[in-house]
């Protein structure tokens, strides 16, 4: 019920007085509600619920988590043969 | 698709369950509050790729699931009118009330209508301005704004023949109930990264204080749920007890003040009866006075009713984390989601639901034959 998925905003425009938008989601392309993001702008990721963006995908914290992450996926994956066997071994 | 594929990333996923093993050095419960994680959870097996000491309970963050049984039975009573048209979020057309569903009062003849959106529903009373049209406003603060939204619209038009049946939720209340009963198991919490986005963090954090115990904002996607646990499990073993946040790239400390703004405007908090778990004081969100001539409750002169749930369900205990879905006697066997006997067997979110539809329960019974 939760569920929110971030999508990216094609264009910004006024709808029944509430600022509105084009939402990008892998290639389907929804109407939007934007009044809860005002500092989004087009090119920006957002994260949508039933119609509405709740936020604005923080795209610096996003990568430097991920870069985090990532290395640590990699380090892994150079481990792997030694420290736990072939990688398509599934515990 | 950005943001999610990256986060479902099978090298970063089993890097960060080897750094759990690594971590663990003796057993911890934790438990995830919201529905769509377990889900996430059971679909990826995340519970398989943790060493045995780490186990997860699933909270109640579904909030079909918690609707209670009363709030059916008066959808079901408004459905049943002839000059109205019920509008709803798709969960719920199958929970069952007392006597009946939704989808049987839709399959009889009622006119009940299925939305993604609130602003949906705003259409349909727009588009007929002679019937009266009813939403059926459930959620956690996830979707108090755009429900909230939905009233204030309607309000500013003066659109006269819409109105809600309000039915709202919150987490942190509940999560104080789970803390402070005597019977907890719980050890560390990953809140829900949506309501959060919504609300910030703040109020976790005073419960981080009074109960010290562990909170971690956590996201959706098998890494970002990993990476909480990790984030729990070092905490635990270290001995600490603060609140960090996971899900930086969509939670702020601070949350969405437009949209806390919108809810503050429309909804007031009042208790609020919990399927399954019973009342809790000031758990929910009702109307504002102001905003009574959207109230369906009150323009249809809806009278406080009281339904007794079924006995043999055990979705109390599943909701409170203190037993899992296979240990229910009609797990399986009498209850499934095509005829459900409780809410977390009806919504795709509910625990039991996840269970049955991911085949967890066999896991468990070949793990338990294996040992």
């Amino acid at each position: 019920m939760c569920l929110a998925i971030p999508g990216k905003l094609l264009d910004i425009s006024q709808k029944n007085g509430v600022r509105a938008g084009r939402v990008e989601f892998g290639g389907i392309v929804n109407q939007v509600c934007l009044d809860f993001v005002p500092e989004a702008e087009v090119g920006d990721y957002v994260v949508v619920h039933v119609g509405f963006a709740l936020s604005r995908v923080d795209r610096e914290e996003a990568e430097r988590t991920y870069q985090i992450l990532e290395a640590m996926g990699l380090l892994e994956g150079e481990l792997a043969p030694s420290a736990q066997g072939p990688p398509e071994t599934v515990e | 698709m950005k943001y999610l594929d990256e986060y479902r990333d099978e090298k970063i996923a089993r890097a960060l369950a080897q750094e759990i093993r690594e971590r663990v050095t003796r057993p911890w419960v934790l438990m995830e509050i919201c529905g769509g994680q377990t889900h996430t959870i059971m679909r990826y097996g995340i519970d398989e790729l943790l060493p045995r000491e780490v186990e997860l309970v699933h909270g109640p963050g579904c909030p079909v699931c918690v609707t209670p049984l009363e709030m059916i039975d008066k959808a079901l009573e408004l459905a049943a009118r002839t000059d109205l048209t019920l509008v709803s979020y798709g969960d719920m057309l199958r929970v069952p009330g007392s006597s009946s569903d939704l989808f049987h009062a839709k399959a009889n003849g009622s006119d009940v209508r299925v939305v993604y959106s609130p602003l949906e529903a705003l259409k349909i009373a727009r588009a007929n301005p002679n019937r009266k049209v009813v939403f059926l406003a459930i959620g956690f603060e996830t979707t108090a704004p755009p429900n909230a939204m939905a009233v204030w619209q309607a309000h500013r038009e003066g659109l006269q023949n819409f109105s809600v049946l309000v039915s709202h939720v919150l987490v942190p209340p509940a999560m104080q109930v789970l803390l402070a009963a005597p019977d907890n198991r719980v050890q560390g919490f990953i809140a829900p990264g949506h309501v959060c986005t919504v609300m910030g963090y703040r109020q976790y954090e005073e419960m981080v204080q009074q109960f010290r115990v562990p909170i971690v904002v956590g996201g959706f996607e098998p890494v970002d749920l990993l990476e909480a646990i990790l984030m729990l499990v070092r905490q635990l073993e270290e001995g600490h007890a603060i609140m960090e946040n996971q899900y930086v790239r969509s939670v702020t400390r601070e949350g969405n003040l437009p949209a806390q703004q919108i809810v503050e405007a429309v909804f007031e908090v009042c208790d609020q009866k919990w399927r399954g778990i019973g009342t809790i004081p000031q758990s929910g969100l009702r109307l504002r006075p102001e905003f009574s001539a959207h109230d369906a409750e009150k323009i249809f002169g809806m009278a406080e009713i009281k339904v007794e749930e079924p006995t043999e369900c055990i979705s109390a205990q599943v909701l409170k984390g203190l037993k899992k879905p296979p240990d229910c006697p009609v797990f399986a066997n009498g209850c499934t989601p095509e005829s459900p006997l409780g809410a977390p067997m009806v919504s795709a979110e509910g625990a039991c639901a996840a269970y049955y539809r991911y085949r967890r329960h066999k896991v468990l019974q070949e793990r338990a034959c294996n040992v």
